[in-house]
């Protein structure tokens, strides 16, 4: 491999290192060092060693937020994902409907995450919300602030409601890119539509359904604003997700080292998953 | 500069030189033989050096954490596991 050696390059890497290192990796330093000592305010610290990451990992607490948290994303994943490939299909490929779709498709994605929240808490409410006046009104008890199913539904929902939209948006894109040529010998062959869709759409779609699944897997892996808006990780812990759990343990309880050994943690999944993915995305890519 | 306020501590001081050096030994490496000695390892992966360096790293990080999980303080074992998954990563992945 030939390469041109221009070391003066560099320099125009500089400010962005620098920007990088205040806002990240200072920070993420930061961190390492808090996982190891103890504070009980006043900015003195007390050295502890890897007893944190010791009562981190032996946790019951912890363990319960992670599985809850695995549960939460690998739901979210089994629905959102055909779901937003069966609303890709059905959508418009041309036509005055195509903008129409394609801007309802945006407008959750445009909301912010505390005002989804805020709106399916009111929504949700039993006595005064919409939806919970009406569940109930079926004859079904439902109240997401006592019932952990409920809030579990709700908190599913929700995030369905607010992120679907992407993967058709993604789904839909990687719909458009197919060639006519290549329903067009579909059709001379004379296959059904289900062979269309598997042996067509699902191989030419691949690419921009990783990309959905690792943006949906990390979002859905990170989320705080909307559940801590819907539930505040109620009733009881039932739907206090990981990150939930840390700003519990961080701001709530003000115990930083175990809250920085737990974001380690939490930090080095995040980190294995992702890797995964890009490995699975570039050898789909080489292949 | 005083920077006591960040109340640093050796160990953690000891752990970021290494990955420091880690970099700076990849960068030395590079330029003595360029390009990343790219390979379709034991996994099927196709990797360079950095990516055999990251695994290592990533790989370490777990088995410690493992350690730790199971049988806590002291972390010797781990840590020539570690070496020993390093290598391998380096030779075969």
């Amino acid at each position: 491999m030939n390469k041109t050696a221009n070391s003066k390059a560099w320099l125009f890497v500089i400010p962005m290192v620098v920007l990088v290192a205040f806002n990240a990796l200072i920070p993420l330093m930061t961190v390492v060092n808090y996982s190891v000592q103890e504070t009980f305010g006043d900015n003195v610290f007390f050295w502890e060693g890897m007893k944190w990451f010791e009562q981190v990992l032996r946790s019951d607490r912890f363990h319960e937020s992670f599985l809850r948290q695995f549960a939460f994303t690998g739901m979210i994943l089994l629905i959102e994902i055909p779901l937003g490939i069966l609303v890709a299909l059905s959508m418009p490929r041309k036509g005055p409907w195509v903008s129409v779709c394609l801007v309802l498709m945006a407008l959750p994605l445009l909301i912010p995450w505390n005002v989804v929240g805020a709106m399916w808490n009111i929504f949700a409410l039993p006595d005064t919300g919409l939806l919970g006046r009406m569940i109930n009104g079926l004859g079904i008890h439902y109240n997401f602030t006592q019932g952990p199913v409920a809030a579990w539904a709700t908190t599913v929902v929700m995030d369905v409601w607010h992120w679907t939209s992407l993967v058709v948006l993604l789904a839909y894109a990687g719909l458009c890119s197919i060639p006519e040529a290549y329903y067009q010998a579909a059709k001379i062959d004379g296959a059904s539509a289900w062979a269309v869709f598997r042996h067509i759409q699902l191989p030419k779609m691949k690419r921009v359904l990783t990309i959905a699944i690792l943006l949906r897997f990390m979002d859905s892996f990170m989320i705080y604003t909307e559940p801590f808006v819907l539930t505040g990780g109620g009733p009881g812990n039932t739907t206090t997700f990981l990150s939930i759990d840390l700003v519990k343990i961080a701001l709530g309880q003000f115990d930083l080292g175990p809250a920085a050994a737990m974001s380690l943690i939490y930090f080095l999944i995040v980190l294995l998953v992702c890797w995964i993915f890009y490995t699975l995305m570039m050898r789909g890519e080489a292949k | 500069m005083d920077l006591t306020w960040m109340a640093w501590t050796w160990p953690t001081a000891v752990f970021f030189i290494f990955i420091f050096l880690c970099i700076v030994g990849m960068v030395i490496w590079d330029s003595h033989s360029p390009g990343g000695a790219p390979r379709r390892g034991a996994l099927g992966l196709d990797t360079t050096r950095g990516d055999r360096l990251f695994i290592s790293l990533l790989g370490s990080a777990f088995i410690f954490l493992t350690w730790l999980g199971f049988f806590g303080t002291p972390l010797w074992a781990p840590l020539a596991i570690s070496i020993g998954y390093g290598f391998a990563v380096f030779k075969w992945v």
